[in-house]
């Protein structure tokens, strides 16, 4: 056994967990252990950021794109503090992280020593669990558990708060494999029945998938039942990704900004079978309605999910693959020739109606016309970041994912400027170009990670859909202030193009179909950051649109019925 | 609204208390009462929390319980089969017309006094909380000058045992 420092400990540990990349800032309270980084070169990559926020975001986007544990680090105090709305992001959406934060020396804890903040108060109630180490003999095992709660059962952040005095102090170290993880509960051969019974009895049934079904990998499986029980497949914004948009019977996102026939076939159904999905109340505007009446099942990872936003018929908190496999082996494989029907009518609807949108547009960047361009251009299975608004919904109605393909977005906390930050973590782990969706507003917020992107030369190509407007913000107006538009018109002079020129990244200013076809086509090629500001139109607003005031039955409109001027 | 009691083991551990109770607070239930003790084995403490709402707030509090790490077991409590007790003492003005009272009272409610002076009373009952409540009430046109009360502890009658 060697005698190590606490800070040569963390690294050790992070081998040991098979760590390769780490992002982070340096600062007072973690110079030891950025120095065992420095010695730790060509073994663990360092991600420096130009905000602790990036890093976390750069973390989370990592750990979406490849599966791994995210690591972020930051000093004490401030720098522990800017990680917050990246742990709280990571928490909403069960992204696996650690952070580690250094804090002042364990004597001046509560003494507020300069950079000094409790920083397990702070994060208690948006990690999973975290710790302060108090005892350098017990920092190894703390990270491993850290790393075990991140990566078990529902994923999440954890936080491991280390003050400097432990990264100093001595003590012994051995190597230990990775803890296994916490197995999930086998599914109860009961609740198998009686979900088997609903499925073999219903009519309508919908596949319901979220980022529970991407984080327990069963794209297979639920194509498979599927088929076997002739259902569509409809999911929630953090299921985008899971099944690929060719698959015939994908209807794509349901929900306040659900696509037509995935929203209207989700109220038809008299059974919605959920799978990692929580019906949220973006998702799920009116439950209390219950979705018509239809008989709910629910699979999901954490027990705690089970009747929390929905009153389940059956509810199962187990192994997802396992309680999948055990349904499709005993349902009855059945034909249902009418709802089949029915659910090729409604996508026929929304092809229709979106061919009609794209032909009106012309050479126009409407939202429709920006992604059809991007689909084309990009690869197969590119992964596709955003940030938050009206550009997030639209990417998550018109993108197209196959294969590998990832959707990563700021879900469940819905944080503007998550982006930037989750692009060059997602470059980090795939080493492929990704195409990171924003807006004006959102870009606004942590444009300087630009510095980063240029520094590591990541790839991504990234489309401002520039309408000069809190465009969400300002359609919420339109609707429910009686088109008060406060504070969400921006008419700002920011020019996009000189800042991004200003941080070395390359960039092009757009306003026709063409000239954006033309940039993104070479964005996309260029290996490094770059930035295609697309003018687009302050008055276009996303449709469809559910809330609790508007019923299925009167979906908002599409935007030649809505459109509202000032 | 019922009324639910559920005991939690937990690792006697630096800022458990703050993680049960940060998860009321977050999840916005309320509790009645919060008790937390160290067990026969020093590495743990048990906590009993009373709380009022329906069976979904009480399934949803069990179940958000059991995903804090430092939590190892919970439990609802079977109302009709659990000894509930809360202690409280109350500190009330000791007057010549208001004496005798105080003093019967404190007799038939099995209380004790454990302090006296001209002015005041201080008084020590044990029971379960309704009967707490009735005492408070017959304290309250004496003037009762300050009081303190533990919150419930409870404990399954019988052989049923909430293990580690």
């Amino acid at each position: 056994m060697e005698k190590m420092t606490g800070a040569r400990i963390v690294i050790e540990t992070l081998k040991e967990q098979g760590i390769t990349t780490v992002f982070g800032y340096p600062g007072g309270q973690v110079l030891d252990i950025y120095d065992e980084l420095y010695k730790a070169k060509g073994e663990i990559e360092h991600i420096l950021t130009a905000h602790e926020q990036g890093a976390a975001h750069a973390a989370d986007g990592y750990a979406r794109a490849c599966g791994e544990v995210g690591v972020v680090i930051a000093t004490s105090g401030p720098g522990a503090t800017n990680l917050v709305t990246g742990i709280a992001t990571a928490m909403l959406d069960s992204v696996p992280m650690v952070a580690i934060t250094g804090n002042v020396p364990s004597y001046m804890i509560g003494k507020d020593a300069f950079q000094e903040v409790n920083i397990t108060g702070v994060t208690l109630p948006i990690t999973k669990h975290n710790y302060l180490v108090s005892d350098v003999s017990e920092l190894a095992d703390t990270l491993r558990e850290a790393f075990k709660i991140a990566r078990s059962g529902r994923c999440g952040p954890v936080l491991v708060d280390i003050p400097k005095d432990i990264q100093l102090s001595e003590c012994e170290f051995e190597k230990k494999e990775a803890r296994p993880l916490i197995s999930l509960d086998e599914p109860v051969d009961n609740d198998i029945l009686k979900a088997v019974k609903l499925i073999n009895e219903s009519k309508k049934p919908y596949i319901y998938i979220g980022g529970g079904a991407k984080a327990a990998g069963v794209s297979e499986e639920i194509i498979l039942l599927a088929e076997k029980i002739d259902a569509p497949i409809g999911c929630s914004l953090m299921g985008i990704s899971v099944i690929d948009e060719s698959y015939p019977g994908f209807l794509g996102m349901s929900g306040m900004h659900g696509r037509y026939a995935s929203s209207v076939a989700k109220d038809e159904a008299d059974l919605i079978i959920g799978i990692g999905v929580r019906f949220s109340d973006r998702a799920t505007p009116e439950p209390e309605k219950n979705e018509n009446g239809a008989k709910i099942i629910q699979l999901d990872a954490d027990l705690a999910e089970i009747n929390k936003n929905v009153v389940t018929d059956v509810g199962m908190a187990c192994d997802i693959k396992s309680a999948l496999n055990e349904i499709i082996k005993r349902c009855k494989e059945k034909k249902r020739p009418k709802w089949r029907s029915k659910i090729e009518k409604l996508k026929e609807e929304e092809r229709i109606k979106r061919e009609e949108r794209l032909k009106s547009a012309e050479n126009s960047l409407i939202p429709e016309k920006i992604f059809e361009i991007i689909n084309k251009e990009k690869d197969e299975d590119s992964i596709i970041a955003t940030d938050v608004g009206q550009h997030q919904m639209w990417t998550a109605q018109f993108a197209s994912f196959e294969g590998r393909g990832k959707f990563i977005t700021s879900g469940g906390l819905g944080t503007m400027g998550y982006g930037l930050g989750a692009s060059i973590g997602a470059f980090a782990a795939s080493g492929k170009p990704v195409v990171m969706i924003t807006g004006d507003g959102s870009f606004g917020m942590n444009l300087t990670e630009l510095a980063t992107a240029v520094t590591y030369n990541t790839s991504v190509v990234i489309v401002i859909m520039n309408n000069g407007s809190l465009g969400m913000v300002k359609q919420w107006q339109t609707h429910f202030f009686e088109g008060r538009h406060s504070s969400s018109v921006l008419n700002r002079k920011t020019d996009f193009v000189k800042i991004s020129e200003g941080f070395g990244a390359r960039a092009k200013a757009v306003e026709t179909a063409e000239e954006f076809e033309e940039a993104f086509k070479e964005g996309f090629k260029s290996g490094g950051p770059y930035v295609i500001d697309v003018k687009t139109d302050i008055d276009e607003l996303v449709y469809p649109m559910l809330s609790k005031e508007t019923a299925i039955y009167d979906i908002m409109p599409l935007k030649e019925e809505g459109k509202q001027h000032d | 609204m019922t009324k639910f009691t559920i005991a939690v083991y937990v690792e006697n551990k630096y800022g458990v208390l703050a993680r049960v109770s940060g998860l009321f607070m977050r999840r916005g239930f309320n509790i009645d009462s919060l008790t937390v003790g160290q067990t026969d084995d020093p590495e743990y403490s048990r906590i009993t929390i009373t709380l009022s709402g329906d069976d979904y707030a009480c399934e949803q509090v069990i179940n958000q319980l059991k995903k804090l790490v430092n939590v190892k077991r919970v439990k609802l409590l079977d109302g009709g089969n659990t000894v509930e007790r809360e202690l409280m003492i109350l500190k009330v003005n000791n007057t010549p017309e208001n004496r005798n009272e105080v003093m019967a009272a404190t007799q038939i409610y099995r209380a004790k006094i454990v302090d006296y002076t001209t002015d005041t009373f201080c008084v020590e009952v044990t029971g379960e909380p309704r009967k707490i409540d009735a005492f408070i009430e017959l304290m309250r046109p004496l003037g009762i000058q300050e009081m303190c009360r533990t919150g419930v502890v409870a404990l399954e009658r019988g052989a049923s045992i909430m293990g580690k």
